[in-house]
């Protein structure tokens, strides 16, 4: 790949008997918003940890900026930013004394890169004098992002920054991603969150420690090869039960207020569903084409 | 859905000092319902919780739940509810079985009954080879699984959910809304709590919290057409900004 910023060959870690990761191999452009996209388990972290230069892999090589993850991991260390699963800042120190201390540990002042911050350290900034261990924590996510930032990295890795946030800083936190990307940094997210997925240049759906596919989000539900229809009734869990043992059911998943269900039939009779739904004593019965989302995919891709 | 009230919360006020926790929550809450309560981090979800299990006490306001007092009668609601969290669920040293004993004991449910019932369970979830595993040395998602049946195996009337299902993987998280589902279906009400709107979208009705004040309440469906938005988590970002 050229200009590639992050590359993995065929790695594999196991802790004990349990695979963490089993053979991944892929590549991130430079500039490139990468998302990690799995459950719990799936070994988002450990694959983080171990380009971060935090954990060896047992077999198989990776390099960040065309250095190796083992023999270069000195150098890594001063190129990228990280920001961990747990919040990692000193809580007994403020605000700005954090940001001050990550500066100087990479030998650099938080003058000199102010600019690449600005946006997002602005809106913590009237705070600058509080302690990072009494921040909410929307305020807690931008320090440690700021402080990841703050030695200008070439490659920045967020491990799940958005678990366990609410949905307004969940939004504001993408929109800063959105603007890193502009200042050419190299991004790799993990998220659990499958509809973040779309918010990410491409995305590694993550699984048992393999990848299930990886791609643009947009050609990985273009490739989802079957009709999908949304179904709704007034009673949903008699609704998916019924759906269940309809004899030309494929797969019957709820999503929000439908479900989700696809035919085993190439071009599924509408018809003859909404007849056997009837039947089955549904009214207000509403079949509608829908176009798959990731969470469609990942499920399909996991049989 | 019969519109049976089950929990019934009337100007319930909360203070701690000078800060109102809650400030005139005023709902209802269905048999056989499944409810979402919304609300960022702060916005007042635990207090009201903490009161609705009989944990704690109203400031001012009637409250009833499962047909008992929340200021004279916290007892007994908290023999008829089932509470499940994200962080605490079961006991990782003990096994499947010596878990769900623990819990059934403690509701005071005899020994025998207690054999029947979590063979019976074990049976429809195809888990029965695991009744003397440790918690430990299962998968997550069958944590959550037997988390969620241990909390109603006392078949409590209402059963409290703190963000149940953070984590897993999109078909673990579908088999856990199946046995929720199954669970109103068979009568009880679950009350869920959770700030991750995706999930929110699973419930039959929703309120969501800002600020101490219920600001929001009705179908995932009603609330997105309202607030003219595609998904809740659309409803929540024009709510809270």
């Amino acid at each position: 790949m050229e200009n590639c910023s992050v590359s993995v060959k065929n790695i594999s870690k196991t802790y004990k008997t349990n695979i963490a990761l089993s053979d991944i191999s892929f590549e991130v452009k430079k500039g490139e918003l990468f998302g990690l996209i799995g459950p719990d388990g799936s070994g988002k972290t450990s694959l983080i940890r171990i380009l971060t230069t935090l954990l060896m892999p047992d077999s198989g090589t990776a390099s960040v900026e065309n250095l190796d993850v083992i023999s270069d991991f000195k150098e890594i260390r001063k190129k990228i930013g990280y920001m961990p699963g747990r919040f990692s800042l000193y809580q007994d120190l403020s605000v700005e004394e954090n940001l001050n201390f990550f500066a100087s540990v990479f030998g650099t002042t938080v003058e000199k890169n102010y600019s690449l911050i600005k946006d997002i350290y602005y809106q913590i900034e009237p705070f600058k004098k509080r302690k990072a261990g009494q921040l909410s924590g929307g305020m807690k996510q931008k320090l440690a992002l700021s402080c990841a930032l703050i030695h200008k990295p070439d490659v920045l890795f967020l491990d799940e920054p958005t678990t366990g946030v609410d949905a307004v800083s969940r939004k504001e936190f993408w929109e800063m991603l959105k603007q890193l990307k502009n200042k050419e940094i190299t991004i790799i997210v993990s998220t659990p969150y499958m509809d973040e997925a779309d918010l990410c240049d491409r995305v590694a759906l993550i699984q048992k420690g393999e990848i299930l596919k990886i791609n643009t989000p947009k050609i990985i539900t273009s490739e989802f090869n079957k009709k999908l229809f949304s179904i709704k009734s007034e009673n949903k869990y008699r609704l998916i039960n019924d759906l269940r043992e309809y004899k030309y059911n494929n797969s019957v998943n709820a999503f929000g207020q439908h479900i989700h269900y696809t035919d085993i039939n190439p071009k599924p009779d509408t018809d003859e569903l909404y007849k056997y739904l009837r039947e089955k004593g549904h009214h207000s019965v509403e079949i509608k084409k829908t176009e798959p989302t990731i969470e469609d995919c990942f499920i399909d891709l996991m049989k | 859905m019969t519109q049976t009230p089950i929990i019934s919360v009337k100007n319930l006020n909360k203070k701690f000092g000078d800060f109102t926790a809650n400030d005139n929550l005023n709902f209802e809450v269905y048999k056989g319902e499944i409810f979402g309560f919304l609300g960022a981090n702060g916005a007042g979800k635990t207090t009201a919780l903490r009161i609705l299990c009989g944990l704690s006490k109203p400031t001012s306001g009637e409250i009833n739940i499962a047909g008992f007092d929340a200021y004279k009668q916290t007892e007994l609601i908290k023999r008829h509810i089932g509470y499940m969290s994200q962080k605490f669920s079961l006991y990782e040293d003990l096994t499947v079985f010596e878990n769900i004993r623990l819990y059934a004991r403690i509701y005071g449910m005899k020994s025998k009954e207690i054999k029947e019932k979590t063979t019976k369970i074990l049976d429809e979830l195809n888990f029965a080879h695991a009744r003397n595993k440790k918690i430990k040395d299962i998968p997550l998602g069958w944590k959550q699984k037997l988390a969620f049946l241990t909390a109603i195996f006392h078949n409590p009337k209402i059963v409290f959910l703190d963000e149940p299902t953070g984590g897993v993987d999109p078909i673990t998280r579908r088999q856990f809304w199946d046995l929720i589902y199954k669970a109103a279906d068979e009568g009880i009400t679950v009350f869920v709590t959770t700030h991750y709107m995706d999930e929110a979208e699973y419930c039959d009705r929703v309120s969501i919290m800002d600020l101490g004040k219920i600001v929001a309440l009705d179908t995932p469906e009603n609330l997105m057409k309202t607030y003219t938005a595609k998904n809740m988590d659309e409803v929540f970002i024009k709510i809270a900004r």
